[in-house]
């Protein structure tokens, strides 16, 4: 293979890892937009839609789309009661006690998934077929093609949804300005359940359309939910266009950096990209200069 | 319409309305006057719910609000424009005005009906209209307090709480604020209970005042005596002893 097919073939890798990572970092960044905490529980949701459509799939055998459908369902689910059970009762805790609180849901819900189906790895099907597709002589899975369609997908219907709906506008509004959004009569606490069920719904579908490449187990949620976290970070927090930059330019440096390099360094890249993002651009690479007036 | 019967209200340990008592008549516009501290601002919050008082009683219309939440606070039709305007900066001028409108998108109210009071925003702050696409956040103070008021007219409020309209704005849309807010007296019969530093101003448009101290209302009565009085014009209308006796 020549070089420059070569970095073809990194190119589509990394765009589909960082597809992937742009979804988990959305849901950092709208649950920090909601209330200024890092749910550290993200990767969690990750980890849970790939095995519970492993669960659904292999040992209830359903279907695969309504597995993952109650996949979905079963991690909002779990996103919802953990947004009631850990983070709604502590009504003046301060963010920092929060966060420490969503690191400890993270270690309660792996341990669960580890006690209930064990510390193996499953593998999940390819959603159609797994014929490599020739593209410039480089290759793509079909399931690539799905992890494309549904990220887009996915993107398209956040924007709509934060851009065009009364409850979308109103989630913004708290990110905003939590005061005057009680103000004008929105309940906060209703947009932080909000954000939860949304962040979780997305972290799962990430999980489950990454699971028939990488496989999944207990603990895929640590590294995918850092990477997420990552991406987020490059992205500036925000729920918008940043975070989908940031994935993808991290998926890419990543496999351009494992092939290129050597694939031993592949997380180190991502946590070099991250410490230097903290260091040189905490606001993020892709924010504009505050253009407010008082 | 309103009546708060001895309100405390505590920041933590800090005691700050003791024993506030007042009352609003319908249509009427009162107004809150007081230095810096004095727990004007602090009214208003607790009208709003935003910091509910451990003691004391609320009623609007006659029924007890002082345990409710501020969105039911708002549902019932009371409304704060927020001192330091606080609009919502990242979203468009329309999107704000719209989450006036949040509870009753909610109620599932006719979007005509939402619609149309926004075209009358529009038409009490044109400005506004010129602005509609724009971040809120890039408008000058004087839109942007225009946007807050808008805001909350967009809940059809029967009790509008103003918190320091004129905070620094220029004289000539302090003016036009002040206008507006006759009009909306005049024309829809809405109470205003106003929060103003500016207190010569305030009182001219005003029927009644209130004058608070250290949080307490010391002083109370109809805004053409309250212009005369001689500790008021000393404390808050800038006159000092030697002009007064001259009169």
């Amino acid at each position: 293979m020549e070089l420059h097919q070569q970095i073809l073939q990194y190119l589509l890798s990394g765009f589909s890892t960082g597809a992937i990572y742009a979804l988990i970092g959305f849901g950092f960044a709208i649950i920090y937009n909601a209330t200024t905490i890092i749910n550290f529980a993200q990767g969690e949701f990750v980890m849970l839609g790939g095995m519970l459509s492993y669960f659904f799939l292999s040992v209830v055998h359903l279907p695969l789309p309504a597995a993952v459908v109650l996949a979905v369902l079963a991690t909002t689910a779990v996103g919802i009661a953990f947004e009631r059970l850990a983070i709604r009762p502590l009504k003046n805790a301060t963010p920092l006690s929060l966060v420490i609180i969503t690191i400890g849901g993270s270690i309660l819900i792996r341990g669960l998934t580890m006690l209930i189906w064990g510390k193996d790895t499953h593998a999940l099907p390819s959603f159609s077929g797994s014929e490599p597709i020739d593209i410039g002589g480089a290759t793509i899975l079909p399931q690539n093609l799905w992890i494309f369609g549904i990220t887009i997908v996915i993107i398209v219907v956040n924007k709509l949804f934060f851009n065009y709906s009364i409850t979308g506008k109103a989630m913004r509004a708290c990110a905003t300005n939590r005061r005057a959004a009680s103000l004008v009569g929105i309940d906060v606490r209703r947009m932080v359940l909000f954000s939860f069920v949304i962040s979780s719904a997305m972290g799962s579908m990430a999980g489950i359309i990454i699971a028939p490449l990488t496989m999944t187990a207990y603990d895929v949620g640590i590294m995918l939910g850092l990477k997420g976290f990552c991406a987020a970070i490059i992205g500036g927090l925000s729920s918008g266009f940043g975070t989908v930059l940031g994935g993808l330019l991290l998926g890419v440096l990543e496999s351009l950096g494992a092939g290129l390099i050597s694939s031993g360094y592949k997380d180190a890249i991502a946590f070099v990209i991250l410490l230097l993002i903290l260091f040189i651009r905490p606001q993020g690479l892709f924010k504009k200069a505050d253009s407010e007036r008082v | 319409m309103l009546k708060v019967k001895n309100i405390n209200t505590y920041y933590g340990q800090v005691h700050a309305l003791k024993n506030v008592s007042l009352h609003l008549r319908e249509g009427e516009i009162v107004t809150l006057i007081g230095a810096n501290g004095a727990g004007k601002t602090t009214t208003l919050n607790s009208l709003s719910a935003l910091i509910p008082p451990k003691s004391g009683e609320i009623l609007f219309n006659g029924a007890p609000i002082a345990s409710l939440s501020p969105d039911r606070i708002v549902e019932l039709g009371i409304s704060q424009v927020p001192e330091g305007r606080q609009v919502f900066k990242p979203l468009s001028v329309e999107d704000n005005l719209e989450l006036g409108a949040y509870l009753r998108y909610r109620r599932r109210e006719k979007r005509s009906e939402i619609r149309k009071d926004l075209e009358q925003v529009f038409a009490l702050f044109p400005r506004l209209l010129e602005r509609r696409k724009q971040p809120a956040g890039t408008l000058s103070g004087g839109e942007q307090q225009m946007l807050a008021i808008g805001r909350a007219l967009m809940a059809r409020p029967k009790l509008l709480l103003l918190d320091e309209p004129s905070m620094g704005l220029a004289p000539l849309v302090v003016q036009e604020i002040f206008a507006v807010i006759e009009t909306l007296r005049r024309e829809k019969g809405t109470t205003v209970l106003l929060v103003e530093q500016n207190a010569r101003a305030a009182l001219k448009m005003a029927d009644r005042g209130y004058v608070m101290e250290t949080g307490k209302v010391i002083l109370e009565g109809e805004a053409a005596e309250l212009l005369e009085n001689r500790d008021v014009q000393r404390a808050y209308l800038g006159r000092d002893k030697k002009e007064i006796w001259e009169r």
